[in-house]
């Protein structure tokens, strides 16, 4: 009896923890940061420190992402407008005062940490449009995603000019998901493209040195073994060489040896992969699908057009990273510096995922309940 | 309408939910992609990757290429490379680099400095491969180390290339020197992105024309495929891209006039600068004292570095381009011919010259007590006379004084191809507004243009800035800008790159204006106060002495060099050019607490032009050639 009524408080805190929280979700995301700790593991065996500091990484991400998923989208929503407008102004301030680390300016200092305020984008934009669209439901008209092609361009620009282009491609893909779910016509879609491809050349003559020859050496990365060809050419024989069933964990020649740059952050899925092998990358395939399909079905049935919205931007957020990331890896994209979802050393990246996951679960409670 | 908005949402819901449709194929096509990617990379291609994973431990290996040569306009090479042994430390192989460096002394001999210039290397450059512990290995040491190597995992004897100057501290901040690329560097060279082209590379331009064509002297990195074994070492060469050389550079400067004029100077310091007024070709650019640039070669040493870091005599500051020293009356010259231009003065308006000028209720003083008597303009300049020139200054006002030195080049950067090159300033009205704060400090005072006019005040220029308005002049009002290198030759391609004549500006006069000042400057030569200097000149020349003060002395007060402190007295300029008709060669000299200026600047003035027309080595001076200079570095070291 004494038993039954100890255990009883328990039961309840133990619920009270799960509430809201989907267990699909969560058991797919630990399993693949669980897997990225095993591989980041083998990446630095030279520095063990590092699986410790990404575990607690882990612990800060998923208590960010209860946090997120006991509030109701309304509460979200009434964070979009500040959120986006503090983010411009980090924005702004990084612009004007931000360190230079590697010739661009992505920094700034807070205190005593600095962080990079365009990573803070990633999640206040699609929020933003996400609550602009919910305010203009059933009235939208060209003019709205005109508006909103605005809310994205404004913090793409200020991002593209720091300069950080892969940050930039991802704040702004998660910009236009809103835009592409909320429902702009294939014909402007098609225009815009159209008018896209038309400046490409122009737009040319704008990149970086170095932004060009990223793009020039993943045609042919031969043509600067020394320079920035090796990460491809390393990364493409780590992932070559795994073959069908890899060479196991711990084992891989090239992420020992030390032949892959950035190991244990954006190359990460080289080790992987290398290890892995096919076996292993499609496993990983796996894991994304399901997770970008359960994420794409709770947008499916969020209550409200702001719910919707950033449920289903969030999905194709978690898309992008993932195909940008082993695209780039494998030789079929060009190096820009995004991480491999989930399984890349940092904690910043792991925290957003965590909160978008987070406001995936509180979409998901709050979903329609009569299916019309 | 409340029903169409409805509607509308339900449309939009329905509208939603087809694209989460699309948004799901484009994701199953996307995968599906990077699925056959993996197919192909991994089973496909499988054999191919792994052979590469093995070839792996075939490395990448860097070529450096050789640094181009400067050599000087009659081709004698300044800046060369020969290839010595070093002995250099791999510290990432190396378990306890002091144990082992102890062991080494056994075979090689390594000093004290050795050691500290090691440890320093490792503090400043955390990722190099290897680290020179050595440099210079005699033949015997590298036969002692070749036959113990075994011993020492982690240490090995690399052939490298140095650079070498010829010609030792002449010439020091022209050709500047290498120093080893430090993080700094490095950053800079990744941002640049050339990085990649810098791999094997330890040294890199620092100072000088070395830095300033660093991108055309260092050449293009090539690199080697090496097979090697289980430590590292290098078992055979599968293939080579050759590395392609730097280009060359030549010089505008005459290494022989260079040498002339560093040894006219002594041990005194200051700066020279001549420049060839038809092109502005920098003739020889003197910054006394000077450098060995042969010690920053290999990584240098850090006392020495602290000695030319402490020395009061500041021995790294280029005083030519960047030393700042009010002109004194070297600026007559310009200032009379802006009285002619702008009508204030004829050649033959004179005045009365008691020694002094009462300006506000103060005196000016002239040099001469009891002053010069009737002056004209001819004679203002042959005899420097300052109360000429106070009243001269009064009359014009500071505006149009500034106006017409503007032009010049007075107060402003030349734009020549080195580092380092200090604005001056060149007085006026808003000049101060800008420089000063506070409102009272900001107003001009007429009195301030009364000690312009004897290029007193908040006059200051650069030795070179000088030299280019002196060319200026004689040569018919055009300024080109001033370079030390003529032209680039990459010796692979035969390609040359002439580093243009340019036009800084162009100030227009009237001729018969600017010969009556060029005759009133073979004046101060012939009969005026650089005659003695000039005694027995086989050539026509003008000259102009200038003296500026380096303290301020009270009015009434009479400047005592003897009770002066050597730091505190005048310096010595003189600025110059020859031959009269068509000349070629301008200049300008300061000696820094040399006293009147034709005392000390003069007289080297002279020495240099004796060179340059007449290759005349002054006598009692005997010209040390680059191989003896060579010999006496080899011994020193």
């Amino acid at each position: 009896m004494a038993v039954l009524e100890s255990r009883l408080p328990f039961r309840r805190v133990f619920a009270r923890i799960t509430e809201g929280i989907d267990p699909g979700l969560l058991i797919i995301m630990l399993s693949l940061s669980l897997l990225g700790l095993a591989t980041l593991f083998s990446a630095s065996y030279e520095n063990p420190g590092r699986v410790v500091n990404q575990a607690v990484n882990l612990a800060v991400a998923l208590a960010a992402m209860w946090l997120i998923a006991q509030l109701a989208p309304q509460t979200m929503m009434r964070f979009a407008v500040p959120a986006y407008i503090i983010g411009l102004c980090f924005l702004v301030a990084v612009a004007l005062f931000g360190d230079v680390v590697n010739g661009a300016r992505r920094w700034l200092h807070v205190g005593v940490t600095r962080f990079q305020p365009s990573e803070m984008m990633k999640l206040a934009l699609p929020l933003m449009l996400a609550w602009y669209f919910h305010r203009k439901e059933s009235t939208l008209n060209l003019r709205h995603f005109a508006v909103g092609a605005l809310i994205l361009l404004v913090p793409f620009g200020l991002i593209v000019r720091q300069p950080d282009l892969g940050t930039a491609a991802l704040v702004g893909a998660a910009g236009f998901y809103v835009i592409f779910f909320a429902g702009i016509s294939w014909k402007v879609l098609a225009t815009v493209a159209g008018l896209g491809m038309a400046v490409l050349p122009l737009a040319w003559g704008f990149l970086h040195d170095y932004q060009r020859r990223r793009i020039l050496t993943l045609l042919d990365p031969s043509t600067d073994p020394l320079g920035a060809g090796y990460h491809i050419i390393q990364s493409t024989i780590a992932v070559g060489s795994g073959g069908f069933s890899g060479k196991g964990w711990l084992n891989g020649t090239q992420a020992h040896l030390e032949f892959i740059p950035e190991r244990h952050t954006d190359f990460i899925f080289a080790v992987f992969s290398e290890e892995f092998g096919l076996i292993g990358n499609l496993l990983l395939l796996i894991l994304y699908s399901f997770l970008i399909a359960r994420a794409l079905m709770i947008a499916n049935s969020a209550a409200t057009v702001f719910a919707r919205l950033l449920a289903g931007a969030i999905a194709l957020m978690f898309f992008t990273y993932a195909f940008v990331n082993m695209g780039m890896v494998s030789g079929i994209l060009p190096v820009v510096g995004v991480p491999l979802p989930f399984l890349s050393y940092g904690g910043t990246a792991l925290l957003t995922l965590f909160i978008g996951a987070g406001m995936l679960m509180s979409v998901h409670r709050h979903r329609r309940l009569v299916q019309t | 309408m409340r029903g169409s908005e409805i509607r509308n949402s339900e449309q939009e819901l329905q509208q939603f939910q087809l694209r989460v449709g699309i948004a799901g194929a484009v994701v199953i096509a996307a995968f599906a992609l990077l699925g056959a990617r993996f197919l192909w990379l991994q089973v496909l291609q499988h054999d191919v990757y792994q052979a590469k994973a093995e070839d792996n431990r075939i490395s990448i290996v860097p070529v450096t290429p050789n640094r181009g040569l400067i050599v000087d306009r009659n081709g004698v090479v300044v800046a060369r490379n020969y290839s010595g042994y070093t002995l250099e430390i791999y510290p990432r192989r190396v378990k306890n680099i002091e144990r082992t460096i102890d062991a080494l002394t056994e075979y090689v001999d390594i000093t004290t400095r050795d050691r500290v210039r090691f440890r320093k290397l490792l503090q400043e450059t955390r990722n190099a491969e290897s680290l020179p512990v050595k440099n210079r290995l005699s033949d015997e040491e590298v036969a002692k180390f070749a036959a113990n190597r075994f011993r020492f995992e982690g240490v090995e004897i690399r052939a490298r290339l140095f650079r070498q100057y010829p010609f030792g501290d002449v010439g020091s901040h022209v050709l500047g020197y290498l120093g080893r690329i430090n993080t700094q560097d490095q950053q800079k060279l990744e941002d640049d992105g050339v990085g990649a082209n810098y791999r094997g590379t330890d040294y890199i331009g620092k100072a000088g024309v070395e830095a300033t064509y660093e991108s055309e002297l260092h050449g293009t990195t090539g690199f080697e495929q090496v097979e090697i074994d289980a430590a590292g070492r290098g078992i055979r060469t599968l293939s080579r891209t050759a590395s392609q050389p730097g280009s060359n550079a030549t010089l505008e400067l005459d290494m022989r006039l260079q040498q002339v004029a560093e040894i006219a100077f002594g041990d005194r310091r200051g700066a020279l600068v001549a420049v060839d007024p038809s092109s502005g070709g920098v003739l020889a650019l003197v910054s006394k004292p000077g450098f060995d640039p042969n010690l920053f070669v290999d990584g240098i040493d850090p006392q020495y570095w602290a000695e030319l870091q402490g020395s009061p005599d500041k021995p790294l500051n280029n005083r030519a381009v960047s030393g700042l020293y009010p002109p004194g009356s070297t600026l007559k010259p310009y200032l009379a011919l802006a009285a002619l231009e702008t009508g204030k003065r004829t050649p033959r308006s004179s005045i009365f010259d008691p020694g002094y000028f009462d300006f506000g209720g103060r005196r000016f003083r002239d040099d001469k007590k009891g002053g010069h008597g009737t002056v004209d303009l001819y004679k203002s300049i042959v005899d420097s006379c300052d109360t000429y020139y106070y009243h001269l200054a009064n009359d014009m006002g500071i505006e149009a004084i500034a106006r017409f030195l503007g032009p010049f080049g007075f107060g402003s950067r030349s734009g020549i191809d080195l580092a380092g090159e200090s604005t001056g300033v060149l007085p006026s009205p808003e000049w101060k507004l800008k420089r000063f704060k506070r409102p009272e400090q900001q107003k001009w005072y007429a009195g301030e243009t009364i000690s312009i006019g004897i290029g007193q005040g908040y006059n200051s220029y650069t030795p070179l800035q000088l030299a280019q308005a002196m060319a200026t002049l004689v040569n018919g009002g055009t300024m080109y800008k001033p370079r030390l290198v003529a032209q680039v030759d990459n010796p692979r391609t035969g390609e040359r790159r002439v580093v243009d004549r340019e036009v800084n500006t162009r100030v227009r006069f009237r001729p018969e204006h600017v010969d009556f000042i060029k005759r009133a400057m073979a004046g101060v030569n012939k009969e005026g106060t650089g005659a003695r200097a000039f005694a027995g000149a086989q050539y026509s020349s003008g000259g102009k002495t200038g003296t500026a003060q380096v303290i301020g002395m009270k009015q009434g007060e009479k400047y005592d060099e003897a009770k002066v402190a050597e730091r505190f007295r005048d310096h010595s300029l003189f600025i110059a050019f020859a031959p009269l008709e068509s000349p070629k060669i301008a200049l300008a000299v300061i000696v820094e607490n040399g006293g009147f200026g034709a005392r000390a600047a003069a007289p080297i003035s002279r020495t240099v032009l004796d060179y340059f027309l007449l290759g005349k080595v002054p006598a009692g001076l005997t010209m040390p050639t680059p191989e003896d200079e060579a010999a006496e570095a080899e011994e020193s070291d």
